[in-house]
């Protein structure tokens, strides 16, 4: 038997390609289309839907608002979720174990019904429709998943490396800041990009809570799309690849993605 | 030094404690808070005028389940979600195989860009499949252009393209819990069934299909979960003709504000998907036993 993945296999796996990139390289295609629906083939190409989408109010309203949200997730994600996850790691606090599966168990359930929650405790707050009911919403999933990666990043740095600073006469703060922080860099840029990533993109619990006083981009997109399909949409969505693309490459001169992606 | 000692632990645990808190703090706020409440939701009435009325019964279960519209619903959402995962492993077992069987030195990109959709919003990829099979999408525009058809043939807003759409957003997950299993796939006894004589297609129905059984197990449980809760793709690859658990639940909460109900409904569908999973796991123990 010939090693290697022989003639037959290759041309399955290339077929499998092609419906798994299909709608997002139509979607590219689309977005250079000189039409004012979809249409195959298009009648020319131009970048007229990318100008349309500067000028396109609630989709920039909803990208702003989305990129500031990203941000702040992120930023409280990792406040809150790191010294958790330092804490678990090092067996710093009784029934690590019990707190971890507790921290994880948002990981679980559906969005669908965690959206469904917070809806119904933060509508009686006043807190749906705002900055701080969606960041707070966005958090269920961030917050758990920076908990699994960094328990993950701090379980496998060698414990020696810090007792050796400790017992150099380095105090607890100075050895976390001077030993354990910097070698831990790789799994905080993932645990950003990937909070970055998951609020950005969160569709189903920011359907729940968003509302005509804030909304965000991934709602204001399922909104016109609900409406209408024209090139708009392929337009942004090119945008957001090429976006994601670029933090992909900053995160990979960083981190490396394969460890990244392998954790 | 021994003072230091002895006042150390105490410090540890306030140290920890400091640390835990917190996340302890947030997650029972926006997590353990919340799930309660839907739960003691799901406890409440619905007067006539549609309005709440707290109470402690079983009414909008009583009702939830004398509606006929309930178990069509269910049928909908466990047949549409096993199709669609179904296709999803079919696709996805031949990519993932030449992954892990190729020398290809493009290996690791080929990887990537297998799962690489996963990074794609579902928005984006949802309004793929419509530009690919709405009526003047490029499947019609090609099924008509060719001649083979004269109208539009209706691929979206039904359940052939919900089905589709889901399967697409389900196989890098299926790729990667695949690709987990397949690290037990030795080839040496592949080889060795070729060498005995045996021709390719009895290799893989004999040796390669019945070894990679697990990976196959894990995986359908990983995507049929992930589909049964799955709202945005029958949502709008459904438009409204397509009527699961999913954007049952989601209507009843924000079309309809009925919170009870839409409580009762998620409940139902998480001991559903529960009870599922629990008897697909008894079926495989025994299927391996």
């Amino acid at each position: 038997m010939r090693e290697g993945a022989g003639p037959w296999l290759g041309a399955a796996a290339a077929l499998v390609y092609v419906v798994l990139l299909a709608p997002v390289a139509v979607v590219v295609f689309i977005a250079f289309s000189a039409d004012s629906f979809i249409v195959f083939p298009p009648s020319g190409y131009s970048l007229r839907w990318f100008q349309r989408l500067w000028a396109h109010e609630a989709l920039m309203r909803g990208l702003s608002l989305s990129l500031m949200l990203a941000g702040i997730v992120t930023i409280g994600s990792l406040a809150i979720g790191v010294p958790a996850a330092y804490a678990i790691a090092r067996a710093k606090v009784p029934a690590a174990g019990a707190l971890k599966a507790f921290f994880l168990a948002p990981l679980l359930l559906p969005t669908l019904v965690l959206g469904l929650a917070l809806l119904m405790a933060l509508q009686p707050l006043r807190l749906t429709a705002t900055l701080t009911g969606l960041a707070l919403g966005h958090m269920v999933m961030t917050v758990p998943f920076v908990i699994r990666l960094m328990v993950t990043t701090f379980a496998t740095l060698p414990d020696e490396v810090e007792a050796a600073a400790a017992s150099l006469g380095a105090t607890p703060w100075r050895v976390f800041r001077r030993v354990t922080l910097p070698l831990a860099i790789p799994g905080l840029a993932a645990s950003a990009f990937l909070s970055f990533l998951l609020s950005f993109d969160e569709t189903v619990i920011s359907l729940f809570i968003s509302g005509p006083r804030a909304s965000t981009l991934p709602v204001e997109m399922v909104r016109y799309v609900e409406g209408r399909t024209d090139p708009l949409v392929a337009a942004l969505s090119v945008v957001l690849i090429v976006a994601t693309l670029f933090v992909i490459l900053v995160v990979e001169r960083i981190a490396g993605l394969a460890r990244v992606v392998g954790r | 030094m021994s003072g230091r000692q002895r006042e150390q632990p105490l410090r540890g645990r306030l140290t920890g404690l400091a640390l835990i808190a917190p996340a302890l703090v947030l997650l029972g706020a926006i997590y353990l808070w919340p799930m309660l409440g839907l739960g003691r939701m799901a406890f409440n009435e619905t007067g006539s005028t549609g309005a709440m009325a707290p109470a402690l019964s079983l009414a909008t279960f009583r009702s939830l389940f004398e509606d006929p519209f309930t178990l069509e619903t269910t049928w909908n959402s466990v047949w549409l979600s096993f199709v669609a995962t179904l296709l999803a492993l079919v696709l996805a077992y031949p990519l993932a195989l030449f992954l892990h069987r190729t020398q290809s030195r493009f290996r690791s990109l080929l990887t990537v860009l297998a799962v690489a959709p996963m990074l794609v919003s579902g928005v984006v990829r949802v309004f793929g499949w419509l530009a690919l099979l709405g009526d003047r999408g490029l499947i019609n525009a090609a099924l008509m252009g060719s001649g083979l058809t004269a109208q539009p043939t209706r691929l979206v807003y039904n359940y052939f393209g919900v089905t589709l759409g889901l399967a697409e957003s389900l196989m890098p997950y299926m790729i990667l819990a695949l690709l987990a299993g397949f690290g037990r796939l030795d080839r040496a006894c592949e080889e060795a069934a070729a060498t005995l004589g045996a021709p390719p297609w009895r290799v893989f129905l004999r040796v390669t299909l019945p070894l990679t059984v697990p990976a196959i197990v894990l995986g359908f449980l990983l995507c049929f979960v992930l589909a049964m809760s799955a709202y945005i793709t029958p949502k709008l690859l459904g438009g409204g003709r397509v009527f699961l658990l999913a954007t049952e639940i989601f209507d009843h909460a924000i079309t309809n504000a009925n919170w009870p109900a839409a409580a009762a409904l998620a409940l139902y569908t998480l001991v559903l998907v529960l009870l599922l999973v629990a008897a697909y796991a008894a079926l495989t123990r025994r299927a391996e036993a």
